[in-house]
């Protein structure tokens, strides 16, 4: 009767768990048409289930029920599909109420969605209304969002990838390293030479012993040159390690201070082209603080601490070499203890990393405290919470010290054991040493040379379990530094980008929906607009207008459905490319630090003066510039000329207009600013708005007066769609808003004729 | 205060009767303070999302009318309860947690760190990446392992 989509195709992908079941299904001749599973069950436990649509009708089954409830095909069934606070639901109705119901965390949403458009076009199918249609359009095999062609890459699903971080992330530097191998090669060389040198003194104090100072307290003379010869040499080492030292700390204090700064510029970088949904989440004082502070830290680490290590390591390694030729049970009792100090260290590692990382994360509540008052505080003083500020800024202060107490017990006991073991192993080469010396084995100038060498050995010892913490100081940053790296845009670049070098203007929304949170701003949003037409979109504040411009713009990406321009999902179009097409004028419009050229030029750095001209020209700004004593040189922005509203707002719409962009947003580009203002606006945006796909959000609804047609949004969705007279004539969402606002004006008319009198 | 006429039809959907007599079906009642104080306050509002009636306590109500809003109350409020975290893959975000909770096992992906919000006393409440907000209900109640992953959180 009907012709089904094949089997193969939507079956393949079926999970295993399932697979048994819909066997037994299919050989009875029922075919499977498509499928989700669900992970919620009546009561909201987690319990997984699964959904078919069949050739018959509607199946549905729990893990924990052996039995399918089945509904088949006949009039009146409907299946809707609802949200909230994270659970979707499905539910089947027939006229004499509902039948049954599913639901769902909202991971499996847009699954659900095809589901229910599935369901919609197989019922009209078996009821005779109209032909199944062919499922033509490539699908993604984990969400189920359209693809652009078969084997593209879902845009949905991309965003999901977590790759988790290794606990060597230190080692990651080195992609920031890489570029001065060279001279961190020098660099370890030099370290190489310079220690060595700083290894022949103690060496000479065994010729210095045994040939000079003990034939002579046994009654020989002092042999002048041979003394001569050794204190040169002392000297000689002495130097070099100096000159070979300077040499080295600076070469890799410079290459580590470039490694510093391109870390801070790559994660700058890499912050900014991350959404709008990420600084929606993160609050100002913690990123500031992360890309300055943990960057310095890191560079800190790596010129100073880690290039301490490096030559103690060293230093290690070359005197066991000479203590071992020297005498290899002498430096065997020598280096006992390490093991016990290398447990040490491994032990506390652990308690002091999460330490620090805590230390860091109290340290950036501190500060937001500070980011959030300060901003604020017009607000702090006009309502008197100086003292509740205070106190939000002692509690977090009072946090710190909590956290840093708890550590700083662990840490001051790490430092007093390094040295005690140092003791103890100083006592026990002295002991095994004079034994030696006893038994005639080794020479007092041996021993001697044993002790200056172990002394600096365990000095550099215990300066080197000061490494673990700075280590883990460091780790902790970089950590938070790869934190920011690591996160993948939610709006991401695509794989695959297809270009679009002339861009109509053409828009599509097509079952969009966007969820904040859980909070589901706009659904179900289909909607066509024409390139070169002009939208006007009304609605009561909180209607989903902004951020169904914020979704054109792709500061935020669809949670379901897509939105497409000239006919392709805007996922697939390279970010940077896409959005130049769109000019933005907003209602608090941003001025950034500079002159007022370099503000209009802001989108096209390279346009000539003229076209500068041109622009300001058109947004009728050009003769309020020249009325200012600089012209197009004058200063702006925080801390420059300060510019009136009506002003900064047309040098935004010059900006927008010099970019030449095929779709305009205008988001109550005039509401913030009086009637005269906005009639000189209303001008500058008339020349900006013809020829160009517009779109205008506008509270009064006046000032839409030349829009195509007219959207009327309510709670996300679109409610009615029509120019003016025919929205009027309706008597509908339109026609109430725009009643109401009469009633208002009215009665600011009324106001002030009444005062006139 | 009048009785409160509250019902369920055959679609699942609460029908409210208001003192004029008109019938609001597919009514939604919500908790004004649902995390804060969950006993207090209970609106009911319209399927269009005006509110019909504010009930301050739900405590008076007769026992049919009480079970039905709890009913629907507990559909809207999705709160998955965790009571032990069994492992996760990343300490850096995102990252991915399996947990126990009293709904039954699941997985959840954290964003950020700042998605998981302390709430008074020992209680922790975090939203995944989906939105579904999970509650600890007392952080120090939890096994020694949780408390030690999530004190790498906090």
């Amino acid at each position: 009767m009907t012709h089904a989509p094949s089997l193969a195709q939507s079956g393949s992908s079926i999970p295993e768990a399932w697979r048994d079941a819909i066997a037994a299904i299919a050989e009875k001749g029922e075919t499977v048409l498509a499928w989700m599973e669900i992970d919620l069950d009546d009561r909201l436990n987690f319990v997984p289930g699964i959904i078919l649509l069949t050739s018959h009708g509607l199946r549905a089954k729990s893990r924990h029920h052996e039995a399918w409830q089945t509904f088949e095909y006949r009039r009146g069934l409907e299946l809707q599909r609802s949200d909230y606070s994270g659970v979707g639901r499905l539910t089947l109705t027939d006229t004499a109420g509902r039948q049954g119901y599913w639901q769902y965390t909202l991971a499996n949403n847009n699954a659900a969605m095809r589901l229910a458009g599935s369901f919609e076009k197989q019922l009209a199918a078996f009821l005779g209304e109209s032909l199944p249609p062919r499922e033509e359009e490539a699908l993604c095999p984990v969400c189920h969002t359209p693809l652009v062609t078969k084997d593209a890459e879902c845009p949905a699903c991309q965003r999901e990838t977590a790759a988790p971080t290794s606990t060597w992330i230190l080692f990651r530097l080195w992609r920031f390293a890489r570029p001065y191998r060279g001279q961190l090669i020098i660099g370890f060389v030099l370290t190489l030479i310079s220690t060595a040198a700083t290894l022949v003194p103690p060496y000479l104090t065994m010729p210095l012993m045994d040939d000079v100072l003990i034939p002579y307290q046994n009654g020989k003379a002092i042999d002048q040159t041979l003394v001569m010869w050794l204190l040169l040499g002392l000297l000689l080492s002495a130097l070099v390690a100096w000159g070979l030292g300077w040499a080295r700390t600076y070469l890799l204090a410079l290459v580590s201070e470039r490694i510093g700064a391109d870390l801070r510029t790559t994660t700058y970088e890499h912050l900014l082209k991350l959404s709008l949904e990420y600084f929606g989440g993160k609050r100002t004082g913690d990123l500031m603080a992360r890309i300055g502070s943990e960057t310095d830290r890191i560079c800190v680490f790596l010129s100073l601490h880690l290039l301490d290590f490096a030559t103690d390591v060293l230093l290690l390694l070359m005197t066991a070499i000479i203590l071992f030729s020297i005498n290899p049970w002498l430096a065997l009792a020598t280096l006992l203890p390490l093991p016990f100090i290398a447990w040490l260290i491994h032990r506390v590692r652990d308690k002091l990393r999460t330490g620090f990382e805590k230390i860091d994360r109290v340290w950036s509540e501190v500060t937001n405290v500070l980011a959030d008052t300060i901003p604020g505080i017009r607000v702090v003083k006009a309502f008197a919470q100086e003292q509740r500020e205070a106190e939000r800024f002692r509690e977090a202060n009072r946090h710190n010290l909590a956290v840093n107490d708890k550590l700083n017990a662990v840490w001051g006991m790490f430092s007093p054991t390094v040295s005690l073991l140092t003791e103890i192993g100083l006592l026990i080469v002295w002991a095994f040493g004079i034994w030696l010396v006893a038994h005639d084995q080794i020479t007092t100038g041996v021993l001697v040379s044993f002790l200056a060498y172990i002394s600096r050995f365990y000095s550099r010892l215990d300066a080197m379990s000061r490494i673990v913490s700075v280590t883990q100081k460091a780790a902790a940053g970089a950590k938070r530094i790869f934190d920011i790296l690591d996160h993948v845009s939610s709006v991401p670049e695509p794989a695959n980008p297809v270009h679009l070098p002339n861009l109509q203007g053409r828009i599509e929304f097509i079952n969009a929906g966007f969820r904040y949170g859980n909070r589901t701003v706009t659904r179900n949003l289909s909607l066509n607009i024409q390139a070169g037409e002009m939208i006007g979109l009304v609605g009561h504040s909180g209607s989903g207008k902004s951020t169904l411009v914020n979704l054109i713009c792709r500061f935020y990406d669809v949670t379901e459905g897509s939105i497409r321009v000239d006919g392709i999902d805007i996922r697939n179009l390279p970010v940077a490319e896409y959005r130049s097409h769109i000019g933005l004028v907003l209602q608090e419009p941003f001025l950034f630090f500079g002159t007022i050229a370099d503000n209009i030029a802001y989108g096209k750095p390279s346009a000539t003066r003229a076209e500068i001209i041109a622009a300001a020209r058109a947004a009728h700004a050009h003769e309020f510039i020249l009325r200012l004593p600089h012209g197009y040189d004058s200063l702006v922005g925080e801390r420059g000329q300060s510019l009136s509203g009506g002003e900064r707002q047309r040098i935004s719409i010059a900006r927008a207009l010099l970019i030449n962009p095929r779709i305009l947003i205008l988001d109550e580009a005039t509401s913030s600013v009086d009637s005269t203002t906005e009639k000189e606006i209303q001008l500058a945006l008339d020349n900006l708005v013809s020829g160009r796909t517009t779109i205008a959000i506008a509270h009064r609804l006046s000032t839409l007066r030349r829009a195509n047609r007219l959207v009327v949004l309510d709670r996300g969705e679109v409610v009615e769609v029509g120019q003016h007279d025919d929205l009027m004539a309706r008597q509908g969402h339109y026609y109430a808003l725009y009643q109401a606002q009469a009633r208002h004006a009215e009665m600011l008319a009324e106001e002030t004729g009444e005062r006139d009198d | 205060m009048t009785e409160l006429k509250l019902e369920r039809d055959s679609f699942g959907r609460l029908v409210f009767t208001d003192d004029a007599g008109n019938r609001h079906s597919g009514i939604v009642p919500a908790r004004a303070f649902p995390i804060s104080a969950p006993d207090y306050g209970v609106t009911l509002l319209s399927a269009s999302g005006q509110e019909l009636r504010w009930l301050e306590q739900i405590e008076d109500l007769p026992e049919h009318t009480r079970q039905l809003l709890l009913e629907e109350l507990t559909q809207r409020e999705f709160m998955p309860v965790i009571r032990r975290i069994i492992k996760l893959n990343s300490y850096a975000m995102p990252s991915t947690w399996e947990v126990e909770t009293e709904q039954g096992n699941c997985a959840l992906v954290l964003k950020s760190e700042d998605d998981i919000r302390r709430l008074s006393g020992h209680g922790l409440l975090i939203a995944d990446s989906n939105g579904i907000n999970y509650l600890i209900r007392d952080k120090l109640a939890l096994d020694r392992e949780s408390q030690r992953i999530l004190d790498r959180f906090l």
